[in-house]
């Protein structure tokens, strides 16, 4: 008869750590990093009413996470330029794993799960040059890493598993940084761009915008089921341009740059911060927490409205609409671009909100 | 816990009431009063259309409008730029009145379909290049520039209209009744009144940075065509009114006394009174050039001033997204 010791021994020696569903952890349907009136640093759970499930200490203020497909795992993404990612048991609060990129790389704030969740992808670039890489660990096997590719260009930012499960799409920002802090090196010559891979590593597809949008970094993204994939982008050119903030895309065929009225435009100060589709895929958003600002559009590029929130940045898409979070504590429903308050923690929520 | 136990206390002071002390004495009278010199404005164009003639009541309205022209929140978050279309550092608004009258568009005799041209060419800055750049202020009556200002003025008025009442019918309701059940917008009082005080620092940081930091440019290249309302000589008196209107703002917030920021405003018009060129078209000069810095520290001294009297009493932080994000 094996005891639950042998059985567990047996796991830990094949690498497998045990891992209960999601179920365990009450089910949370979002996970949203935050700061709490003390200052300290947390990941929290959250179901689709806006309660936090439970809340799990950071060292350092996150950015953004990913959920495991199957267990009740989080990673969790320290902000650029990232030294940790941590792997979170969501049922027990405790660290599983510690993540830290290779010599001489740092993470950059995102990174999804492929392969039913036996793969992590996290978004890297060098250190000296900012060149993107997107480094590849056995989430099976305790989080060996185990290879790496080019990301396509400078400065990645978020990554998604396209609906297929065989290709990433990679957001690279195109701003290269200083090594050791967040200042922006190649505003004069950036050129950021949307690209394809596949989980193996060779690039797909590339997608550049015109000459006069080089300026703005695409950094965010948004799929939707049947593969359109939106992005997020943020103006680095002179101010006063109003430049489209989001962009539309399906493989294969050109981009499309969806805008608002110009007053509308201005208001969103250039910058958007978090992008999602709507739960049922009939709107997308962009929000900007410089302008306080949401704005939403139908799939085919239309305007449909506004709604300002202080401080509004997390973006994730719900049943009925969206769900949004702010520097406030603020968590509020989106439906129809009629806006109801969820909850109001005593917390300032962080850029995004991940869905599970 | 302390810490948190401390802010939250902080943040339960009466803020409703200087929400509406702010609403009742700064916001909506200013937009009352903006309307009624727009109107002033508009009926003196359609009786005598020429540029001179309208000087004293484009003053007037524009004088009117930077009491509240620096808000950046419900009406105003997107109605402000069609009424006040700067900073155009690539010249828009010149370049859309030059196509209009060149193609006599049509747009200038039907005021009513005149919110469809550009932001650019409407409002106080379309109003002030035809009424005193030398290159558009010379038009008889009957001409069609003539019938553009009127237009202009027109609509100006219609958007001052419009503006004041959904100040005072939508947006000082969802202000008053903050944190009340469905007001999706404001979850409590405290968040009123930090929307608000967050508007009076941006006025003045866009008074500091963009009043006089865009004309200042750098020591060795100046952009004195930058300064704002230089063709009608208002851009000394577009800091002063800033200024005077951020911290009435700021008085009004505050149900308690603001003694350095009271001195922080008289430091802002003494370094003004300073400034012989109200349209800093000497800043090449360097005394001159001198005299604006002091000015534009004086701003930033009024900014510093108002958020240790207000924000730090109230434990107000400036946005945790909005200041660093990614």
């Amino acid at each position: 008869m094996t005891t639950r010791r042998a059985f567990l021994a047996s796991l830990l020696a094949t690498g497998a750590a045990p891992g209960l569903g999601w179920a365990a952890a009450g089910n949370p349907a979002y996970l949203a990093a935050a700061r709490d009136a003390s200052g300290g640093f947390a990941l929290h759970g959250l179901n689709a009413g806006g309660q936090s499930l439970f809340a799990i200490p950071l060292p350092a203020r996150g950015h953004a996470g990913a959920g495991h497909p199957i267990r009740a795992e989080a990673v969790a993404f320290a902000r650029r330029p990232g030294s940790f990612a941590l792997v979170i048991d969501c049922v027990t609060g405790q660290v599983r794993h510690r993540l830290s990129p290779p010599e001489g790389r740092q993470f950059n704030g995102h990174g999804c799960y492929a392969r039913k969740g036996a793969r992590l992808y996290t978004a890297e670039q060098e250190s000296e040059t900012s060149a993107g890489r997107i480094g590849v660990w056995d989430a099976g096997k305790g989080y060996r890493r185990i290879g790496d590719f080019p990301s396509g260009g400078i400065g990645p930012h978020e990554i998604r598993l396209m609906p297929d499960g065989q290709t990433l799409a990679v957001a690279n920002g195109g701003i290269a940084t200083d090594p050791t802090d967040r200042r922006k090196l190649n505003i004069g010559t950036m050129r950021p761009n949307l690209s394809y891979l596949d989980i193996a590593g060779p690039i797909l597809e590339q997608i550049e915008l015109n000459p006069d949008l080089r300026k703005n970094s695409i950094r965010h993204l948004a799929l939707r089921a049947d593969g359109l994939l939106a992005f997020a982008m943020q103006w680095e050119g002179a101010e006063g341009a109003a430049p489209p903030l989001l962009g539309l895309h399906r493989r294969g065929t050109d981009p499309v740059l969806p805008e608002a009225p110009l007053a509308a435009e201005f208001a969103m100060q250039g910058y958007a911060g978090s992008v999602a589709f709507s739960g049922d895929g009939a709107q997308v958003a962009i929000t900007s927490p410089r302008g306080g600002r949401l704005h939403c559009f139908s799939p085919d590029g239309g305007f449909l409205g506004a709604f300002s929130r202080a401080d509004v940045c997390g973006l994730a898409p719900r049943a009925d609409g969206f769900l949004l979070s702010d520097g406030l504590g603020g968590l509020l429903a989106l439906a129809g671009l009629t806006p109801r308050a969820l909850a109001q923690h005593h917390l300032a929520w962080d850029n995004h909100i991940v869905s599970l | 816990m302390r810490l948190a136990l401390a802010l939250s206390l902080c943040l339960a002071l009466p803020a409703h009431a200087g929400v509406n002390k702010a609403l009742d004495t700064h916001i909506l009278p200013g937009f009352a009063r903006f309307a009624e010199r727009a109107a002033r404005l508009s009926d003196a164009a359609t009786e005598d259309c020429r540029a001179a003639n309208l000087h004293p009541d484009f003053h007037a309205a524009f004088d009117a409008w930077m009491t509240v022209g620096d808000l950046r929140l419900g009406p105003s978050e997107t109605g402000a730029l069609s009424v006040a279309f700067w900073p155009d550092p690539r010249g828009f608004t010149q370049r859309t009145l030059t196509r209009l009258i060149a193609e006599e568009d049509p747009i200038a005799h039907a005021p009513e379909d005149y919110p469809e041209v550009s932001i650019a060419a409407r409002g106080v800055f379309a109003l002030e290049i035809l009424l005193f750049d030398p290159a558009f202020m010379t038009y008889e009556e009957g001409s069609y520039t003539c019938a553009l200002v009127t237009t202009i003025a027109t609509d100006l008025e219609a958007q001052a209209r419009a503006l004041s009442s959904a100040w005072n019918d939508d947006f000082a309701p969802l202000l008053r009744k903050a944190g009340a059940p469905g007001n999706a917008a404001y979850l409590s009082g405290d968040e009123a009144l930090r929307a608000l005080y967050t508007q009076v620092l941006s006025a003045l940081e866009l008074t500091a940075n963009k009043r006089l930091g865009l004309p200042m440019g750098t020591f060795e290249r100046p952009r004195p065509a930058l300064a704002e309302a230089r063709r009608s000589g208002r851009s000394l008196r577009q800091v002063r009114l800033a200024a005077g209107a951020a911290h009435g703002l700021a008085t009004a917030l505050a149900d308690w006394d603001l003694p350095q920021s009271d001195a922080a405003l008289a430091r802002v018009e003494a370094a003004a009174d300073t400034i012989d060129d109200p349209a800093f078209q000497d800043i090449t000069d360097p005394q001159a050039r001198l005299r604006l810095e002091v000015l534009q520290q004086a701003v930033e001294g009024l900014h510093d001033a108002i958020a240790a009297e207000i924000g730090t009493r109230l434990g107000i932080a400036p946005g945790f997204n909005a200041q660093d994000g990614d």
